[in-house]
């Protein structure tokens, strides 16, 4: 009798949790999956079967228009350019900071890491007036230069935690070793350290290149001329001229969206150690 | 020895030698940590500064003037900034309960053994690698009745007695950006809270189990005061970023219909954005780091207290 209820027991909470799963996987797939249909619906047969699951037939004309007729190509080169160069520029300065977070005690070191985190938790619309102010009499508004300093910037704090928390993954032991056989502190970095590193530093990489890439805002604020948009500000002033052509639009969308999922299946199993060390550390 | 490197131990060298190797260890680290700083420094502190003063100051095409408490005083008889903050409250408590109990619930799913956890787990944290603006357009439009099938769900749930877009109702807009902002953030709950769990011994829930604690009660007792630390800093956190989180709400509505989405936030940006006068906008930020700074006392006081009286 017991076993038979608990049998049972067992069999309703396996479809439970089943449901839950499956509940929170169509939750978090729906609004991409309506977006690429979207995308693969011809233009003639949006209206009658806009709401319908997948549409009668499906088409690719919405994405060699966007390639071929519209300006995306050139808004997805800059946006290349923009979050690649954060990236590395980021990269290279958090892992000189984290190492030096990491490896050395020095007098200061908890006002540096009170500051960092101070800045991490800092709402970046603060800094929204006075900037655009300030980069309009630097002349750095309508470049790809500016938004380069300033998503660099931005993206300091985490990149230096993270990298720090890598760093500290790395057992002294190992560069204490490499300096009694002889090496100095800079050789040890170069030949234990940093190739101990490199997958952190791949994180931190895709971690900084997925935050440039999705921001909007400045972008949005400084830039204005056709040839200097990146892909978000170019989508959204697209959407603000021709707001009917939906098929493109989100055959543009589908587009911005491939960097960010290579990305993600690289990043995933960093996720943990990224959003902890990010943004719950202290 | 104060200034201590971890290359300590080396074999000694002469008194010069070691002068010289004390003097780099002191500044080796500040040397690795410029970079940081000074863009830290030039990008975020100095605007920051520029911004208080400027809250001093009304802008107009050619000059600005000393203004003193001006512009202050212009917020007290803003209607559309009283407005802005019911909406900033609302916005930011809604979203964040929905985010974390889903993120609660889906970590705890993911804490359990289940065919396909892996790919599962890749899938529902998706979201939080979609840019803000494209998860913004993305539900903006399945809103939409042409190409969007939400609307003609809630028709036939009985929620609604037409297929209209609820964006464009000032009663129902801010659902929008809120819905938005709970499918991007779950992840976020759900990832930090996954870590967390992890690292709560399974030896205690076997233990309570032996002990004849129901799941409930080992939830209650066990799983709980383990993930307390984590959820009091988390919910700190997310709030703040909530709260000044602009995007979703600028890309879906930009504040509209007739300010209903309109938080502090997106009014910072659109007054920035908008008009000549950055004195304005920068007395509204002013404002609204005063308020956070002081959730974040209020916070922290109440964490103290409740540490001491337990």
């Amino acid at each position: 009798m017991i076993a038979g209820r608990s049998r049972k027991a067992k069999i309703l909470g396996g479809i439970g949790l089943y449901g839950a799963v499956a509940a929170y996987v169509i939750f978090a797939l729906f609004p991409l999956f309506w977006t690429l249909k979207i995308s693969v619906t011809p233009q003639s047969l949006l209206y009658s079967e806009g709401i319908t699951l997948w549409p009668s037939s499906a088409t690719w004309e919405n994405y060699t228009t966007v390639l071929r007729a519209t300006d995306f190509p050139r808004y997805f080169v800059n946006s290349v350019i923009v979050s690649v160069i954060t990236a590395v520029l980021v990269t290279i300065i958090a892992s000189a900071a984290g190492y030096a977070m990491s490896r050395f005690s020095f007098r200061g070191k908890t006002t540096v890491a009170v500051t960092l985190l101070l800045t991490q938790t800092f709402p970046l619309v603060m800094v929204i007036p006075p900037i655009y102010r300030i980069m309009g009499q630097l002349g750095l508004t309508n470049s790809l230069t500016g938004l380069i300093i300033i998503y660099t910037a931005f993206n300091i704090a985490f990149a230096t935690f993270l990298m720090q928390s890598f760093f500290d993954g790395i057992p002294k032991d190992l560069e204490e070793a490499a300096m009694i056989d002889g090496c100095n502190r800079s050789q040890a970095l170069r030949r234990v350290i940093i190739p101990l590193t490199l997958p952190g530093m791949g994180a931190t990489l895709g971690f900084v290149f997925t935050a440039a890439w999705s921001e909007l805002l400045f972008a949005l604020m400084l830039i204005s001329s056709d040839s200097q948009k990146t892909f978000a500000v170019g989508l959204l002033t697209f959407i603000g001229k021709f707001a009917v052509d939906w098929g493109q639009m989100m055959a543009a969308s589908v587009l911005a969206l491939i960097p960010a999922c290579i990305f993600f299946a690289f990043l995933q199993r960093y996720l943990v150690t990224g959003l902890t060390a990010g943004a719950v550390k202290g | 020895m104060v200034m201590q490197s971890t290359a300590a131990g080396l074999p000694q060298g002469n008194g010069r030698e070691v002068g010289k190797r004390r003097f780099a260890t002191v500044f080796e680290p500040w040397l690795y940590l410029s970079p940081a700083l000074v863009l830290l420094l030039l990008v975020l502190v100095v605007p920051l500064i520029f911004g208080i003063s400027y809250s001093f100051r009304k802008f107009s095409a050619f000059k600005s003037e000393f203004v003193g408490l001006g512009q202050y005083e212009a917020l007290l008889h803003d209607a559309n900034l009283g407005q802005a903050l019911m909406n900033t409250l609302w916005w930011t408590v809604a979203s964040l309960v929905l985010q974390f109990f889903l993120g609660l619930g889906l970590a705890l799913l993911l804490d359990r053994d289940f065919y396909g956890k892996k790919i599962v787990q890749a899938i529902v944290f998706l979201p939080w690698a979609v840019p803000s603006f494209l998860s913004g357009l993305t539900w903006a439009w399945l809103f939409n009745p042409i190409v969007g099938p939400l609307p003609h769900w809630l028709v036939a749930l009985g929620l609604k007695s037409e297929p209209t877009n609820i964006l464009a109702d000032p009663a129902t807009a801010m659902w929008g950006p809120i819905i938005a902002n709970v499918w991007f953030g779950v992840p976020f709950f759900a990832i930090t809270l996954l870590a967390a769990l992890k690292s709560i011994p399974g030896e205690l829930h076997e233990a309570a189990a032996i002990d004849g604690a129901s799941p409930w009660q080992r939830f209650m007792k066990v799983t709980l005061p383990f993930l307390a630390p984590t959820i009091a800093i988390t919910v700190m956190l997310r709030t703040i970023w909530i709260a000044t989180f602009a995007d979703l709400i600028y890309v879906m509505t930009e504040g509209g219909p007739a300010g209903s989405t309109n938080t502090v936030a997106t009014y910072i940006y659109v007054s920035a954005f908008k008009t000549l006068d950055k004195g304005y906008a920068s007395a509204v930020a002013v404002l609204l780091l005063a308020l956070l700074i002081l959730y974040a006392i209020v916070l922290i006081r109440i964490r103290k207290s409740l540490v001491r009286y337990s």
